[in-house]
């Protein structure tokens, strides 16, 4: 647990069969890193060279890529599988409405209203991660319908039929879906990036080891429930921008559809079918959701009907999921954050 | 309104909670299952005996001794083919694949039975009730509700029965204490557990009747009952039957409680209340004294 908490090699001593490293580092990684920062600049110049009709379809993908990748931190890391996340996801898109009702440009509001629901996560946490396993999912679910409900019956929260976004007739439309798109871009790169160095940092140790066996990780010194607050919280956090971001694209927010559960249903199987507890597993699982979302959304409820098998069959058959299956046994890792011992003898 | 009405009805509605709940809580307590595609089932027994009696032309109640059968069979099936595996592949799994199964249900139901709400003809019992003086105030009772309340006495007091007096009784309380000496006695586990997974799915399946007779239902009414099933569980205790009971009666009491105060806050209540119980007391107001009180 000493070694390797930097990066690059270690060389962790001589045992009897001769010396040994641990590496976290690679090349593959650091091609992989290379390559990711690319694509993040080529992304980023798509209002320039590639318009509008190529930036919405990339702002629901940013927004599926951010939201598997929290709920990843949560399920993957810290062994926590929320059914409620869409409820952070109507928080922050009503905390964005909040401030832009105040005059604030909505534009810049969104921090503040990623903020206001990493806030409200903090008490809420003392009662959800009473629970774990799958009451603590209901249990998150729970807050969902509390904020649905609670929403539905302020009128001064729009009710039932929700609210449009103030203070964006000021920006030319083109300026504004570009702006959109960079946040969306934004919150997905750092929901990512994030993700990947708390997995690397000392919390990704300990949030793996509370995973795997709680009891186990709080004898050997890891602050349980710290850890799954923090994990909890985060993940509360970007989601809540994920909100705000969702908003600021489509304009307009009804409690019905902000908090319903197919939220959820979504970051499930993205991060199910991707590959759980892994930083490349919901990156994929977000691209398949969203072309299988594209090809397939006509057929309605049959789609979610294959959702639901194709997540029940990679639980129990392919537990690691498409990325896992495919890079596990060919020691692939594009973002490497467990530990690799080698013989340098 | 009257305070007294509104008491008495809600120990009565708290009857169907409990009913919806039980099957939650056994199978929680005695495998470590919990089920999130279980109040989807319970919709699946009212959507069951829906097409069984229309097919037939039998009254709903009729139904019921094919329905409960069926249920069973469904049970034991979803346990041999999904839950028995899912249990074995680790702490997220369960929550996984019954959330996977929960949402192939509700879509399974809007493909061939349409989204359109649905309701289960009581007959006769539907719209009779009886007027009861008590301190003072006059209230009207339903049969139905009456039925589902002695329904759902009749239930957990035949499941502490099977659990606390018979040889099967013995083995599900050996094998959710200790798994493992369970086996080394020769309990074969997973029979025991595919029957406790049936009797839990028939128990919803008859909360979902109820639920038909008394209400309007569609496919995606299981979410919400899912969820004022578990609630019932956890304000009750986990693992506790008569907690559930308890659990249920309680919810039952703060909703018409709280429609005396405004209908459209009934079910916020409730929320509510589950909220402040698990900041409170998480370990429910008639935690198990011992795992075996399942």
């Amino acid at each position: 647990m000493t070694a390797g908490t930097g990066g690059g090699a270690v060389t962790a001593g001589t045992a009897a069969e001769g010396r040994f490293a641990v590496r976290r580092w690679s090349r593959t990684a650091s091609v992989a890193a290379a390559g990711s920062v690319v694509a993040v600049a080529a992304l980023a110049g798509v209002p320039y060279y590639a318009g509008t009709s190529a930036e919405q379809p990339l702002v629901t993908l940013f927004c599926l890529v951010a939201l598997a990748s929290l709920w990843n931190l949560m399920a993957g890391f810290a062994g926590l599988t929320s059914f409620g996340q869409q409820a952070y996801l109507g928080a922050g898109a009503y905390a964005l409405y909040a401030a832009a009702s105040m005059g604030l440009d909505p534009f810049a509001a969104i921090p503040l209203a990623a903020a206001a629901a990493g806030v409200l996560s903090l008490p809420v946490s003392f009662a959800v991660l009473r629970l774990s396993g799958g009451h603590f999912a209901v249990a998150t679910w729970v807050l969902a319908e509390i904020l649905r409900l609670a929403v539905t019956l302020a009128p001064s929260a729009g009710g039932n039929t929700g609210v449009s976004l103030p203070g964006v007739s000021g920006y030319d439309a083109l300026l504004r879906q570009a702006l959109t798109y960079w946040w969306a871009l934004a919150v997905a790169v750092c929901s990512v990036a994030g993700v990947y160095a708390l997995a690397r940092s000392r919390f990704g140790l300990d949030a793996r080891a509370v995973h795997s066996d709680p009891v186990a990780a709080a004898s050997a010194g890891v602050a349980v429930g710290r850890t799954r607050r923090w994990a909890y919280c985060l993940s509360a956090f970007g989601t809540g921008a994920v909100g705000a971001v969702l908003f600021a694209n489509t304009l307009y927010t009804q409690p019905g559809s902000v908090f319903g559960v197919q939220h959820s249903v979504a970051m499930m199987f993205m991060v199910v079918i991707g590959g759980i507890g892994t930083i490349e597993g919901p990156i994929l699982g977000a691209l398949v959701f969203f072309a299988l979302q594209q090809a397939l959304s006509g057929y309605g409820p049959w789609y979610l009907v294959l959702l639901g098998a194709a997540g029940i069959a990679i639980t129990l058959f392919a537990p690691r999921g498409l990325w896992g299956s495919l890079a596990a046994p060919r020691g692939w890792s594009l973002f490497p954050i467990g530990h690799h011992i080698s013989g340098t003898s | 309104m009257n305070w007294v009405g509104a008491v008495v009805q809600g120990v009565l509605v708290g009857g169907w909670y409990a009913l919806a709940a039980c099957g939650l809580s056994l199978t929680f307590g005695i495998m470590r299952l919990v089920n999130i595609a279980h109040g989807d089932l319970a919709v699946c027994g009212a959507y069951l005996t829906l097409v069984l009696s229309s097919a037939l032309g039998l009254p709903v109640g009729y139904t019921l001794p094919l329905v409960l059968p069926i249920a069973f069979a469904i049970g034991v099936a979803l346990h041999l083919l999904l839950f028995g595996r899912a249990l074995r592949g680790g702490p997220l799994a369960p929550v996984l694949v019954t959330f996977g199964l929960s949402v192939m249900i509700e879509n399974l139901l809007v493909a061939g039975l349409s989204a359109d709400p649905r309701s289960l003809d009581a007959g006769r019992l539907a719209l009779a009730g009886v007027r009861v003086t008590a301190f003072g105030s006059v209230i009207t009772l339903s049969w139905l509700r009456i039925a589902g309340f002695l329904t759902a006495l009749a239930v957990l007091g035949g499941l502490h029965l099977l659990l606390a007096r018979t040889s099967f009784g013995r083995l599900v309380r050996a094998t959710s204490d200790d798994l493992d000496t369970a086996r080394l006695v020769g309990v074969r586990v997973r029979p025991v557990f595919a029957t406790v997974a049936g009797i839990a799915v028939a128990t919803a399946a008859l909360a979902g009747v109820f639920l038909g007779m008394t209400a309007t239902f569609d496919p995606y009414a299981g979410g919400l009952s899912l969820i004022f099933a578990f609630e019932a569980v956890v304000i009750g205790g986990l693992g506790s039957l008569w907690g559930t009971l308890l659990g249920g009666v309680t919810i039952g009491l703060v909703q018409q409680l709280a429609a005396q105060w405004d209908v459209q806050y009934t079910v916020l209540a409730v929320h509510l209340l589950f909220f402040a119980v698990l900041a409170v007391r998480p370990q429910g107001f008639f935690p198990a004294s011992e795992p075996e009180a399942a």
